[in-house]
């Protein structure tokens, strides 16, 4: 956007630092002109000013906000180099249909760039206190959400990134090619830990790779966190012997202090188990020393996303949740939830694929309909497998593999335990129409439209597949998605 | 019972034309494809015998299906499996694997227990065909004993 003339940065040092208020664009947090250099960390923002306030001096203030700024001129900047810690706006861009002549009030793309110096290195949680702290809060943006953002390669290097990775977890699972299979144990509250183990046997024995405990399953009066480690190990260990395959359950660690999470993912090491979970509520600190204790351990290291939908949902107030992706691939995590496409979470299929370029991609270029705003070089992080979880079924497996690709956690629980001929069936009907559907697809066959043939072939020869196909069929999650893109392809001429 | 390792475990048994299709797709994504095969399915035995190298420069599924012919008739008794390798960067790991022989009977696996301290217990898988030495493994008593197969 053109500058407004009152807007532009005061060049001369006596008048820029007179005591007083002066609007934030003048005293150079916005900065057209600026080259953003290789080690710069960037972030986009989506900002709705508040009325009367220019597009511009908002940019800037989010700037100063989430840097250097306070309210007022302080002196005690001429004793830094304050030009280099200054977060500087360099681009602000009207957002499509949004402002006169639309039903949504006006909103600006805010591009802004951070020296490196100004992050400590190795921690989300000091990224975060400048990039989402204080300055959402602040008065001048009436609403405020970060969009996205650029790690450099120097910072990037600086965390260790996934604990395992796809490449390693497949390896130490032996099993390749195909999406992996899993379920949440339901329900998710007051079974005791003897029952608990039973649904884990069950759904292993029947075809599944893992179980997860629920993101509130942690170690209640029904069920102590002990009684069901021991129990769903029995489950995981019998399984093997029934099988012949590597299986796991992902033991949730989450507690109320540090001390009982490591207590915790110490007694699931000792029992063998080849992964645990924690959860997102945990906080950045807690993640990322959790993923130093599971590289150290040789564990795969689960996230459940519980919470994100409280600041990831709406699209004017807030962050996108492929912001925290990318810091979640930064802490080391392993598996995170991404969403489904056709389950019952919110995940528009545009928006869940980028969430999945994000946690898989080596690089990932510019790309606008699926939301990402900034290329992201992965400097050869891990890569983390994301997890699709939440009202999806075996009739959907051609979809799910369509849109998810084979490298995903596919989590099938009501569909896997509300089977009506029994878990294994229900394990057994999702792991055959899986198999089914990759030996398809990588025949040539157009999954797309050929789907629901294959399955029906399958289902000839599989009873428990043609049960689940009776069953759940037909049902889908048809709702429009809040978070959408604002960006649509548009044809180009050749 | 039915030992599930490998991409398709849970469908009948591939037909050759079925295994060729496979092969084919990863031939097509640039992947070296190889043979091994083994008389220990421990689902923690990695390490199967080597059919020879993997076929970095054999860009032909005929080819392929010869060395697993090959090897299974070297090998009637045995696990037969087919494995992809992908040198991409980021990736250089196996990218699909899959049986393409299992023995005739397959005994399974015994699960041990040994209770330790509190109520912790120890386990261990063993598969019942490991009591029998290397060579005698998933042949009937009736059958004669070769000598274990090298591999070419």
């Amino acid at each position: 956007m053109a500058d407004s003339p009152n807007l532009t940065k005061i060049p001369d040092a006596k008048r820029r630092y007179k005591p007083g208020v002066i609007p934030y664009a003048t005293m150079g947090y916005w900065e057209p002109d600026y080259q953003v250099k290789d080690t710069d960390i960037l972030a986009m923002f989506r900002v709705t000013p508040q009325p009367g306030v220019d597009p511009i001096e908002a940019a800037a203030a989010v700037a100063g906000e989430s840097s250097t700024a306070t309210w007022t001129v302080v002196w005690t900047d001429r004793l830094t180099a304050c030009e280099i810690y200054r977060a500087k706006a360099y681009r602000v861009d009207p957002v499509p249909n949004t402002g006169p002549g639309t039903t949504t009030e006006a909103q600006y793309f805010a591009y802004i760039a951070y020296d490196i110096d100004l992050f400590e290195p190795g921690s989300i949680a000091n990224l975060t206190a400048s990039i989402i702290g204080n300055v959402f809060g602040f008065k001048a943006v009436k609403a405020l959400r970060l969009e996205d953002m650029h790690i450099p390669i120097a910072y990037l290097k600086t965390f260790q990134g996934p604990a395992t990775g796809i490449v390693v977890e497949r390896e130490r699972l032996d099993k390749f090619g195909r999406p992996l299979l899993g379920a949440t144990t339901k329900p998710k509250l007051g079974l005791s830990g003897r029952n608990y183990g039973r649904v884990v046997y069950e759904a292993l024995k029947g075809g599944l790779d893992f179980v997860k405990d629920d993101e509130n399953i942690n170690s209640q009066p029904f069920m102590h966190w002990r009684d069901r480690y021991l129990y769903c190990m029995e489950a995981v260990n019998k399984a093997q012997a029934a099988t012949g395959e590597v299986k796991g359950h992902y033991l949730n660690v989450t507690a109320g202090t540090m001390e009982e999470m490591y207590e915790r993912a110490e007694f699931a090491k000792q029992l063998g188990s080849v992964i645990i979970m924690i959860d997102l509520v945990i906080g950045y600190t807690a993640i990322q020393s959790m993923a130093k204790w599971a590289r150290k351990n040789d564990m795969i290291l689960h996230l459940h996303r519980a919470g994100n939908s409280t600041y990831s949902r709406q699209k004017s107030h807030g962050m996108n949740f492929r912001v925290i992706c990318k810091w979640m691939r930064m802490a080391g995590v392993d598996h995170l939830h991404a969403g489904t496409v056709v389950g019952k979470l919110e995940g528009d299929p545009l928006m869940v694929k980028g969430f999945y370029e994000t946690l898989r991609s080596s690089y990932a270029p510019v790309s606008l309909e699926n939301g990402l705003f900034f290329k992201q070089d992965w400097a050869s992080l891990n890569k983390v497998m994301p997890v699709a979880s939440g009202g999806i079924h075996a009739g959907q497996m051609h979809q799910l593999l369509d849109y998810l690709g084979e490298d995903v956690v596919l989590q099938f629980g009501g569909g896997t335990i509300g089977h009506p001929m029994g878990i294994q069936a229900g394990a057994t009907a999702n792991r055959v129409a899986l198999e089914a559907m990759v030996l398809a697809r990588n025949e040539g066959r157009d999954i797309r439209s050929e789907g629901p043939e294959i399955l029906r072939d399958a289902a000839k020869w599989c009873q428990p597949l043609r049960a689940a196909l009776d069953t759940w069929g037909d049902i889908t999650f048809d709702y429009t998605s809040t978070d959408t893109a604002d960006f649509t392809p548009t044809a180009v001429a050749v | 019972m039915r030992v599930t390792q490998g991409t398709f475990s849970f469908l009948p048994d591939l037909t050759d034309p079925q295994i060729a299709a496979q092969v084919e797709y990863c031939l097509r994504q640039e992947w070296a494809v190889s043979v091994e095969f083994t008389d220990d399915i421990h689902p923690r035995n990695t390490y199967w015998e080597m059919w020879g190298l993997p076929m970095f420069d054999l860009r032909d599924a005929a080819g392929v299906m010869q060395e697993i012919r090959a090897c299974r008739a070297a090998n009637p008794h045995l696990y037969v499996r087919v494995s992809a390798f992908d040198s991409t960067r980021g990736w250089e790991t196996v990218r699909l694997s899959f049986l393409v022989q299992r023995p005739a009977v397959e005994p399974g696996f015994r699960l041990e227990r040994v209770e330790a301290a509190g109520r912790t217990i120890r386990y261990a898988v063993r598969a019942y065909s490991l009591d029998q030495p290397a060579g005698r493994r998933y042949r009937t008593s009736a059958e004669t004993i070769a000598a274990p197969s090298e591999g070419r």
